[in-house]
């Protein structure tokens, strides 16, 4: 049975060459970073070379790029590595777990937390965060681009203000690197996280980019690895994987591949609008990145829904896959102003390197009927309509 | 480079062709995120959890009381950092003086937060003594943390006799057990160890992926926070193929262990045959019998301070070897705390020689390495003798 992967916030598939650049290592590269011998210093030089294609991406110096096991760790080292008790924060509503739940922890450790409103369209407004600021503020945490809907934040007048404050800027571009152009400079942030196997890298490394200067409190402590900010034995492959991944995103966001995605996008989201009636597009209005779309089908259970479309071949989700299977709505689209029903009722589809015309076709062929179908036995829909 | 010889498997070990086979399909072709809904996602959850009643096996525990971490570093830390902060971040923690960094730099961060820390000795190779930690126990001991086998001179530790003690008491017991995983048996039915760490790439595993055992009941605060993978201890999107790839590490050392001991045991009393005959003035560190079976650590007497030199001149040579941990491998020249410990003094804690074998070594190889090292030896005396004629000239 053909099958079409549209949930690529997710997860990635892996992309050729970035296989082809870990099976070398995986077969003849062994040694540990750390080692002086000859084994050790050939794989301290593929570290490095993908250190140097990080900072490429994001516009840093590779002294700047700490590779950290995922995304996860990376915006929990940037909290936990910033704020002590008695400090501020602010960060907002739409955040992923990773930023919220380690606020959350925060605040068991005596930090005072602001999580700032979106609108309609799941933003933040920056005058928020100005008033949100107070003499005690250390840290200021806002994604660059939401995982659910897709929806750009305005990270770099964000920036501004807390250049102006003085105050740290850390943000989740999770969701963003890869897909849009990541400069720290001109986002003004003093760390950003990104995760490898979001760009079509491998799955359990990541980076915390780290403006020169920034001290962070390590999380965990061992030996003098990554310049004594991340203890552990480099996971050398996963870290030559994310290398050659991030040289294949600037590539991406180089030529025209962007704004083909963009365009299978916009295609299927029009024409499901179309199609079914009852649809909006969450965060319609606002600038989003060009691969997701998160729509909302009246009367639905988002997870009905994504059970039956499985079943028929394409894989979507609800919404973040760290929390499939919760009862709880979701917070992103909550805060966006959604009743719980109708965050149920959404759907997010979000699109790969590897996906073509033809996959966006299948998606419009099946969904369509499946919505319908579940309309029928939906005693609400059936009311209102 | 072919034709390398590698004996350093205590910093990390090539990957097994076996475990690279296993962990293809889920770089290649697999690749869901295992918390998601649809196919590509209970792929990727059967995966892991076929991977971790594997993982379990190994050291006869239960699929559920495997936590996968990214590294051996990270579980020491969860455990540590874990049972102390569950119990309000207050108490005394019993360890030894010979720790992992992973251990000590953890243990010295929590005594920066006022949490006790006792230090344990041991004795000349490397042992503690039971009997110091019963002495050591306060009444809000709430952890005795002790490896189970040592990465710089491999010595095996006493772990029944301390487990019986900290059972006896009502104190949770970690190991780290890094080194010795794969290597010795291990099995938590009859060890009464409550945490066990273990790392992927020192049994012929993927990097950047490692394990907690955590025995059921043991409550622990995670350190890594987020989506709640783990059952909550351990927040992150799974590395799905390098959790295939411990798992399939682990089947392969469960089988082979009881042979692979052996076959190491002997090529290893082969080295130490061969050094000892060539080089009268070598001496053994850590335990002579209660050593992991592919286990060497070397001195030489007089010429401690120039074992730089020698790891240059094998190297050169076409050997990796070590002069310990690699992760404290850039700072060579200073003395081994874990050797000042064992009561060396500071210029034989300098001039370790680390010669640790692995799956894949022959005989041949130890016969080549026997070839090399007396000159090896005479080279960096050579070069000494020649810059000390040269200061005097100048």
């Amino acid at each position: 049975m053909r099958r079409v992967y549209f949930d690529n916030n997710a997860t990635t598939p892996l992309l050729p060459e970035v296989f082809a650049a870990m099976e070398a290592i995986y077969r003849e590269h062994f040694g540990n970073a750390s080692s002086i011998h000859h084994h050790g210093q050939e794989t301290r030089a593929a570290v490095e070379r993908a250190r140097e294609s990080v900072a490429v991406l994001l516009g840093c110096r590779p002294a700047e790029v700490v590779f950290t096991s995922g995304g996860t760790e990376a915006d929990n080292f940037a909290l936990f590595g910033l704020a002590r008790s008695g400090q501020h924060v602010i960060s907002s509503s739409i955040e992923h777990h990773a930023v919220m739940n380690a606020c959350e922890h925060l605040k068991t450790r005596g930090c005072e937390v602001t999580f700032v409103p979106v609108d309609g369209n799941g933003q933040v407004d920056p005058q928020d965060v100005r008033r949100a600021l107070r003499p005690n503020t250390k840290l200021i945490s806002i994604m660059m681009a939401n995982n659910e809907t897709g929806v750009l934040q305005p990270v770099e007048e964000i920036g501004k203000l807390a250049a102006e404050a003085d105050v740290y800027f850390h943000t989740d571009a999770v969701q963003a690197v890869g897909k849009v152009a990541v400069d720290v400079n001109k986002i003004g942030c003093d760390l950003l996280s990104l995760s490898s196997h979001k760009i079509h890298g491998p799955q359990g490394v990541g980076a915390l980019y780290v403006r020169k200067g920034t001290i962070l409190q390590p999380m965990m402590y061992g030996g003098r690895h990554e310049r004594s900010r991340r203890a552990g034995t480099e996971n050398v492959p996963g870290i030559v994987g994310l290398g050659r991944a991030a040289e294949l995103a600037r590539n991406g966001l180089g030529n025209s591949e962007m704004a083909r995605l963009a365009g299978l996008r916009d295609r299927l989201e029009k024409t499901l609008l179309a199609a079914v009636d009852a649809t909006r597009v969450n965060g319609r209005n606002a600038p989003r990145v060009p691969n997701t779309s998160s729509i909302c089908f009246d009367s639905i259970e988002g997870e009905a829904l994504v059970i039956a479309l499985d079943l028929k071949g394409l894989a979507v989700s609800t919404g973040a896959a760290c929390s499939s299977g919760a009862i709880e709505p979701s917070h992103v689209l909550t805060a966006m102003g959604l009743s719980p029903d109708q965050a149920r009722a959404s759907l997010r589809f979000s699109l790969g390197k590897q996906n073509t015309a033809e996959d966006v076709d299948f998606a419009l062929d099946l969904v369509p009927q499946t919505v319908a179908r579940l309309r029928e036995l939906s005693p609400v829909y059936n009311r209102s309509h | 480079m072919s034709g390398r010889i590698y004996f350093d498997h205590s910093a990390t070990t090539p990957l097994d062709p076996r475990v690279r086979q296993a962990m293809a399909p889920f770089l290649d072709g697999i690749f869901g995120n295992p918390s998601s809904q649809h196919r590509e996602g209970r792929q990727a959850r059967e995966a892991i959890e076929k991977a971790r009643a594997q993982v379990g096996a190994l050291i006869g525990a239960s699929p559920t009381e495997i936590v996968f971490t990214a590294s051996g570093t990270e579980a020491d830390n969860l455990a540590i950092l874990g049972v102390v902060r569950a119990r309000g971040g207050q108490g005394h923690v019993i360890t030894s003086a010979i720790e992992h960094p992973a251990v000590l730099e953890t243990c010295r961060h929590l005594e920066g937060q006022g949490v006790a820390v006792t230090y344990l000795p041991v004795d000349q190779y490397g042992l503690v003594n039971p009997e110091n930690v019963r002495a050591a126990i306060r009444p809000d001991t709430c952890l005795v943390s002790i490896m189970a086998a040592s990465n710089l001179v491999g010595t095996i530790q006493p772990l029944a006799e301390i487990a019986r003690i900290t059972r006896e008491h009502g104190i949770l017991f970690h190991t780290d057990a890094v080194q010795a995983l794969g290597k010795i048996p291990l099995d938590v039915r009859k060890l009464p160890v409550d945490l066990i760490s273990m790392s992927a790439h020192k049994l012929h595993g993927p990097k950047g992926i490692g394990a907690l055992y955590i025995r059921r009941g043991v409550e622990l605060s995670p350190v890594v926070f987020g989506g709640g993978q783990e059952r909550g201890l351990r927040s992150a999107t799974e590395n799905v193929a390098g959790i295939v790839g411990f798992g399939a590490a682990a089947i392969i050392a469960q089988e082979e262990l009881p042979i692979e001991a052996l076959l190491l045991r002997a090529l290893r009393e082969r080295v130490l045959e061969g050094v000892r005959a060539a080089l009268p003035q070598a001496y053994l560190f850590g335990h002579p019998e209660t050593r992991l079976p592919g286990h060497l650590s070397l001195g030489f007497a007089g010429e401690e301070s120039r074992v730089g030199k020698l790891l240059e001149e094998l190297d050169n040579a076409g050997i990796s070897v070590s002069a310990g941990s690699a992760c404290s491998a850039h700072h060579a020249g200073n003395p081994s705390q874990a050797l000042l410990a064992m009561g060396y003094n500071e210029e034989s804690a300098r001039g370790l020689l680390r010669v640790t074998l692995g799956r894949f070594n022959t005989r041949e190889e130890v016969d080549r390495f026997l070839q090399v090292l007396p000159g090896a030896v005479d080279a960096g005396n050579a070069e000494d003798l020649l810059q000390a004629a040269g200061s005097l000239q100048e």
